[in-house]
């Protein structure tokens, strides 16, 4: 009588977690819409179609190359304990086991892959904006391939996979590095493969290119914001009362305080309060809460998001001087406060301390001597075999025609 | 016959197509414009970086009329249009030698 309610009682317990699970799943199925929004808004017209063309792909190189090697590269099982590599075999499949709590307490093997799954495409994505605007489809789109299949599952297994990081003590609840910088480094390099967009540097003076849809902008980080409680909300691993709450509440006052503290950057040293500026903050505040959003008090989260939002402003003044166009500020959010929000574990929060922070220092150096070579050698061939850049006249006309044959917007009048 | 095109502000367009439609000008083309003249753009930022929007955004208006009519035109454009501020617009006129209704054929003044 009482093993058969102990019984029910877990299966209750299950089910419950795996519902939520899955939910987060969907939230952060999300933010993929919430990117294609905000890069679309923040670049030109005339090449909205190559930038959704590229945000529609990538999710789906993303699922597939998972379900393929991705999983089993990032979750290779306990064998591979402190490991740099592992590899535990090609596709997915679920034995009866693997769908009760005996797999574990929070969700079926099937929710976590998808819920896995979903994260992996976000890497590529971040890449995505920061190249937008002149870049060639098919290169990127190897790129995007190689990138989601073995870069991104690799680092996620140093740490969530039982790795190396794992072992020496190093934390990154939500993935400020593991998703973050990985899609930030990557995003470095390939900004420096290809160089500025046209028109962006006229004799030395920076030219802006304003993007053609601020609303589509708003849109699309309010999606992300939305999809965060499922990233961040679901990497509990279960539907844990007090932690998922906690977490939803140092997310949203991160975001929060980034907006202010993106705003009052803004504000106080480039005279006015720039929306897009402000819009990066909430994503700063996002990146920088996501390594430790389960260890923050509320105030310690407001900290760090107010920090992330300042730096994120002065992030993108410094990478436009030295001439890394990124349209739409993907290195100042992702990669820069993807480190910030890394190092801010061993700062702020319970596990703040002196090994700690070396610890996430050691994070930090790790993801970077990793995935900066490994994805410069990656642009340096492409860029030798199959060219990574559009011609200068298909640049000027837009990439919309030029890689696709399509426009965007058809019946609206040309404006440059 | 003349023509009359003028720039104006166009938040002007309006009230002008109204006035000139009463006093009985029955017909106007309009496009939207930019450019400049003595009223020179405005800076904007985006992201930390100032530019400046050198073509102000400007309506231009055309209207071909009879000579006789085209003063009345042009003191309902100056008294509507005038604000006293740089930037409220130009008038040109010119000389038109011939107009033709294309559903009928008709020509000359007959045909505006």
């Amino acid at each position: 009588m009482e093993t058969q309610l102990t019984q029910d009682i877990t299966n209750n317990l299950f089910t419950i977690n795996n519902l939520w699970m899955m939910l987060a799943t969907a939230l952060v199925f999300i933010m993929h819409l919430g990117f294609a929004s905000l890069e679309a808004g923040l670049t030109q017209s005339k090449n909205t179609i190559n930038i959704l063309f590229k945000n529609s792909v990538i999710p789906a190189i993303g699922l597939l190359t998972y379900t393929i090697i991705g999983f089993n590269l990032m979750y290779p099982g306990e064998s591979y304990a402190g490991a740099f590599f592992g590899f535990a075999g090609l596709g997915i499949s679920a034995s009866p086991d693997d769908l009760t709590s005996t797999y574990n307490i929070g969700y079926t093997y099937w929710t976590d892959f998808l819920f896995q799954g979903m994260f992996a495409a976000t890497a590529a994505t971040i890449v995505s904006g920061a190249v937008a605007e002149r870049i060639k489809l098919s290169s990127f789109l190897i790129f995007a391939t190689i990138f989601v299949g073995l870069v991104y599952p690799i680092v996620g297994m140093w740490k969530w996979g039982g790795g190396f990081l794992d072992t020496l003590g190093f934390y990154d609840f939500a993935g400020s590095s593991l998703v973050h910088s990985v899609g930030g480094w990557g995003a470095l390099t390939g900004v420096i493969f290809l160089g500025p967009r046209a028109g962006k540097y006229v004799k030395g003076r920076i030219q802006p290119i304003p993007g053609h849809s601020i609303p589509l902008a708003v849109i699309g980080v309010f999606l992300l914001w939305l999809g965060w409680f499922g990233f961040n909300g679901g990497s509990v691993l279960s539907a844990d009362p007090g932690l998922v709450s906690l977490v939803f509440v140092t997310t949203s006052l991160a975001a929060s305080a980034g907006a202010i503290g993106a705003m009052s950057a803004s504000w106080s040293f480039l005279k006015k309060p720039d929306l897009t500026m402000t819009l990066n903050g909430i994503l700063a505040g996002l990146v920088g809460i996501t390594a430790g959003a389960d260890l923050m008090s509320p105030m310690e989260s407001i900290i760090i998001g107010f920090i992330a939002g300042v730096i994120v402003v002065f992030a993108v003044i410094i990478f436009d001087k030295i001439k890394l166009d990124d349209p739409v500020g993907a290195l100042s959010v992702h990669l820069v406060c993807g480190i910030f929000g890394t190092l801010a574990v061993g700062i702020w929060g319970d596990k703040a301390g002196l090994n700690q922070l070396w610890y996430q220092a050691v994070g930090v150096f790790a993801v970077a001597i990793f995935v900066a070579p490994f994805t410069a050698g990656l642009w340096f061939v492409l860029k030798r075999t199959m060219g990574i850049r559009v011609s200068e006249e298909e640049e000027w006309g837009g990439l919309d025609v030029g890689e696709h044959a399509m426009e965007a917007y058809p019946d609206f009048e040309k404006v440059s | 016959m003349r023509k009359i095109e003028s720039i104006i502000r166009p938040h002007k367009l309006e009230e002008l197509q109204t006035a000139l439609q009463e006093a009985g000008f029955n017909g106007l083309t309009v496009s939207e414009v930019r450019g400049y003249g003595r009223q020179k753009g405005h800076k904007e930022i985006y992201r930390g970086s100032e530019y400046n929007l050198i073509f102000v955004p400007k309506v231009k208006i055309e209207i071909v009329c009879a000579s006789g009519a085209c003063e009345q035109a042009v003191s309902i454009i100056l008294d509507i249009c005038k604000t006293g501020e740089i930037g409220d617009g130009k008038i040109f006129i010119s000389p038109i030698e011939d107009a033709i209704r294309i559903r009928t054929g008709e020509s000359g003044k007959d045909a505006l």
